[in-house]
């Protein structure tokens, strides 16, 4: 570290400087919090424990490495549906009866659906981690319903659908934009599936979905706060370890092939402000050399996220102080965010909301513009260390939240990375030079790996009818 | 259960300026919240100009007078990378009540003092540039008439002037108010914030000595009342009970249909609170548990969240019931939704019910208080209000003493199911036209 310190005090008046560097040097402790175990039961289960005695509370979560990227066309969205299924019932409980006993025991619940992962949890008092480990247990090997609740249950997910894409433009743009950047990669779907695929989806396409993903071997439990390993471990034997050990179904590989040339899509919606996105193919931190491009490397993941946050981490960076600011401003909103990791692969993307008065051309066009200017000139040093700082101070506040600890430790065990994949990113982000920066600017943002959307606002007809559902297609 | 909870010490006194300040030591991690409450919130806008407290509480990150010979004029970038080179953040709301200044930084010394100073500068003595509020007032502008095209917007605004009728927690921003706001107008709210009217909540690592020291700095800059005086401010009328029973069916073209119904609840002061909080936690505050979920949701499938909530504030804040659902749909869904509200407020719970709540409440009371930002919260809450200091320590009990009795009493006091404001927009069939 020394060195690099003492490079960056001559640059700039010295508080600055020394304010980053407590911050930076802070990070040499122990600020990244208790240690992290891990254990596997017979069955293959992965556990993961985090004691946190800060308050006599505790978080404990199911994660699957199984979502939306796993389907197949026909039956998008039975991730998602499943997730909703999970809480109807099972040999010993009746439908909502999971939810009842939760709350009884003073818990908070959800569960969530992504491309990669399908998760549950509960916050409850310490006190009451058997009693949620021996009800999530029970509901992940013995899941079970009637037809009918399927039948009510998935009018709900359409209503999700309809509440969180079908009514908002800008969602519905990018479920469109995400179809044409990816042709075979199963990122393509919407996580809730298409509309179609929910009015054809049957009881028993979420029941085979179950049975074949919801196997020990494919899912880990997560727990963090008023805990220790040794009480977590036993309950994990007791509950979790009679679960009979079945195989973890083999994925095909469905790779992305490689783009040849730009794609362009136009989406007209009620709106009145336009929009563009311009999404462009990267590598992502774990995937193979060369899967996005000849000489593309993964270590490059980590200097796309460093050139997002120079270009939109905070209020002022590039994007905002240079397109969103001033009379003559092309943007009234502009943002930019690397994908970094996941199971998939992963996109950079630039977009904004264009000021009124311009177009989404020319603001595509400045967008980009900016992207060069870094190429040709680089990013400085204070950015760099601006960008860093935040990520650094970021690390301390996260320690106040077990909760999302706990979600990363679960989302670091989908992807199959070690237990301190956070505190090695950050490590290795703050390593990070402004010539890496430059390099990928250059390297990444052509043509022929982009995928750009447009919004084309349409004027609004308040007087025109309410929609009525087309029946539902049934052959 | 009771064992395990340790009061939570919540140590308060008055600054020589007539600032309160409340203060929670978590000395765990180096980082410290602090909230700063000034009576400026949304309710005092002159109807004019509805929506200048937010705007100036927006503003008030666009840069920084000069503060002397070593503090020169920061602009809106200059401020914000400051920020940013803090690892810290700070910022401005205007709820119905309060305006709100909120920080959070590490608690390292020398950053913890600059970070004060530049907070302190920002409450303080912000700029608010004229160019950047022309740019803003636009960007603003465009947003509204965005927002003006969503069906949930629309809804949602109809039902408010429905609810509150002239009062000011009706009010919102419009184009005909950004037009007729000023710069002028939001040093004028400034010139509101004095110390004497500031509520400082502060949970973090840092002890009273320091938390005194800290909140000093913090309000070094507003304006002083002259004299140490401390104008009242003008009183806010109630909100005004509906007389009748009103309907709005609004014709839209989309997806799901909006339903809403209510009416002016309670104020936050009003002792039949924990009732209520009790009672709609049965009704439709209890997430999948609730009387709604369960009707609407569970057994039918007709909507992915239906809820009810008041909110409780310096006024009767709304009650409000609210779903989605496809348009054919919402005639059912509504008269469906009144008649579980109906019947609750004619029955109130069962003692199963009542128990269940209580058991939630009561048992999940730990996480009501198990982070640095949910302590913040609670307290501010408890400065707000005037709650006493060892609100948090009686609350369990408070939830634990109510009765069917109670919960049906003060249902009965507070809602009237027949005289409440109703708006439908989206519905597509019979329930499209009254």
């Amino acid at each position: 570290m020394k060195p690099l310190l003492l490079r960056l005090l001559g640059a700039r008046t010295l508080p600055v400087w020394l304010w980053c560097f407590q911050l930076l040097a802070g990070q040499a402790h122990a600020q990244s919090g208790p240690p992290v175990t891990q254990f596997t039961l017979a069955n293959g289960l992965t556990v993961i424990v985090k004691a946190d005695r800060r308050a006599p509370t505790a978080v404990h979560m199911l994660w699957l490495r199984v979502g939306a990227m796993d389907e197949v066309d026909g039956t998008s969205g039975v991730a998602h549906v499943l997730e909703h299924m999970l809480f109807k019932g099972t040999a010993e409980l009746k439908a909502g009866e999971f939810s009842r006993r939760v709350a009884a025991l003073g818990g908070r619940e959800n569960a969530f659906t992504s491309k990669d992962y399908t998760g549950y949890y509960q916050q409850i008092p310490s006190a009451r981690l058997e009693d949620v480990m021996r009800l999530e247990a029970d509901r992940f090997a013995n899941n079970q319903w009637a037809d009918g609740e399927f039948a009510k249950e998935i009018e709900v997910v359409k209503e999700e659908r309809r509440l969180r894409t079908e009514d908002n433009p800008r969602a519905m743009m990018s479920e469109a934009l995400t179809a044409a950047v990816f042709v075979a990669s199963p990122y393509r779907r919407p996580v809730v599936g298409w509309m179609s695929d929910l009015d054809a989806m049957t009881a028993d396409d979420v029941r085979e979905f179950y049975r074949r993903w919801y196997v020990p071997a494919n899912a880990a439990v997560v727990v963090a706060g008023d805990v220790d390993v040794d009480q977590v471990r036993r309950l994990a034997e007791k509950y979790y370890g009679p679960i009979l050990a079945r195989p973890v179904p083999s994925r095909k590989p469905r790779i992305e092939p490689l783009q040849a040339g730009q794609r362009r899509l136009e989406f007209k919606a009620p709106a009145e402000q336009a929009q563009v996105t311009l999404a462009f193919k990267v590598p992502g931190l774990n995937e193979p050399a060369d899967a996005v491009a000849p000489g593309a490397s993964p270590e490059d993941a980590l200097a796309l996220t460093v050139l997002a946050a120079v270009l939109d981490g905070y209020s002022g960076a590039r994007l905002d102080r240079t397109l969103s600011q001033g009379a003559g401003r092309l943007a009234d909103n502009v943002w930019a965010y690397n994908g970094l990791w996941g199971r998939g692969p992963q996109l950079f993307v630039l977009g904004g909301i264009p000021a009124p008065g311009k177009t989404a051309a020319e603001l595509e066009a400045a967008l980009r513009a900016q992207v060069a200017r870094i190429a040709s000139e680089g990013v400085t040093e204070a950015e760099l260390t601006r960008v860093k700082t935040q990520w650094v101070a970021g690390e301390v506040y996260k320690l106040d939240s077990v909760f999302n600890q706990a979600r990363e430790l679960g989302s670091h065990w989908v992807q199959g990375l070690p237990l301190d994949a956070g505190e090695r990113l950050i490590e290795r982000l703050r390593r990070v030079s402004a010539q890496q920066v430059q390099a990928v600017a250059t390297r990444y943002f052509g043509d022929d790996q982009s995928t750009v959307a447009v919004l084309l606002p349409q004027p609004l007809d308040p007087n025109r009818k309410a929609r009525v559902p087309a029946a539902a297609m049934r052959h | 259960m009771g064992s395990a909870l340790a009061g939570i010490p919540i140590e308060r006194w008055v600054q020589a300026s007539g600032a309160e300040v409340y203060l929670v030591a978590s000395p765990a991690i180096p980082m410290l919240d602090v909230q700063i409450d000034f009576d400026a919130g949304s309710r005092r806008d002159p109807p004019a100009l509805a929506g200048v407290s937010g705007v100036m509480a927006a503003m008030s990150a666009k840069g920084v007078l000069a503060g002397g010979p070593a503090e020169p004029a920061l602009d809106e970038n200059a401020l914000s990378e400051a920020w940013a080179d803090l690892g810290a953040s700070f910022g401005a709301s205007a709820g119905g009540d309060r305006l709100s200044f909120s920080l959070r930084t590490l608690s390292y010394p020398d950053l913890l003092a600059r970070a004060a100073q530049l907070a302190a500068r920002q409450m303080g003595q912000p700029a608010f540039p004229e160019t950047v509020w022309q740019s803003e007032r636009e960007r603003l502008k465009a947003s509204l008439r965005e927002a003006n095209t969503r069906p949930a917007t629309l809804a949602a605004r109809a039902f408010s002037r429905a609810v509150y009728g002239s009062h000011p927690y009706g009010q919102e921003l419009t184009e005909a108010t950004l037009a007729a706001m000023g710069v002028a107008d939001m040093q004028a709210v400034q010139r509101t914030l004095l110390p004497c009217r500031a509520r400082v909540t502060l949970v973090g690592a840092i002890d009273r000595p320091q938390a005194d020291a800290l909140v000093r700095t913090l309000l070094a800059r507003l304006p002083a009342g002259a004299d140490k005086a401390c104008p009242a401010l003008p009183p806010v009328p109630e909100v005004a009970a509906l007389a009748q029973a009103s309907e709005q069916r609004i014709a839209f073209d989309s997806a799901q249909a909006q339903v809403l119904f209510g009416q002016p609840g309670f104020a936050r002061n009003d002792p039949d609170f924990f009732a209520l909080t009790v009672g709609n936690y049965v009704l439709g505050g209890g997430g999948f548990v609730s009387r709604l979920t369960a009707e609407v949701r569970e057994k039918r499938g007709l909507t992915y969240g239906v809820y009810s909530y008041f909110s409780p504030g310096l006024h009767a804040g709304a009650f409000t019931v609210g779903l989605q659902t496809r348009p054919d749909q919402a005639g059912a869904a509504l008269q469906l939704a009144r008649d579980v509200v109906a019947r609750f407020v004619a029955e109130g719970p069962s003692d199963a019910e009542l128990r269940a709540a209580k058991d939630n409440l009561v048992g999940g009371f730990a996480l009501r208080i198990d982070t640095n930002r949910k302590l913040l919260d609670n307290v501010a809450n408890i400065a707000a209000h005037r709650l006493p200091l060892d609100y948090l320590d009686t609350w369990t009990q408070q939830v634990e003493q109510v009765t069917v009795a109670q919960v049906r009493a003060a249902f009965a006091r507070k809602l009237q199911p027949a005289r409440m404001a109703t708006v439908v927009l989206g519905a597509a069939g019979p329930a499209a036209t009254p």
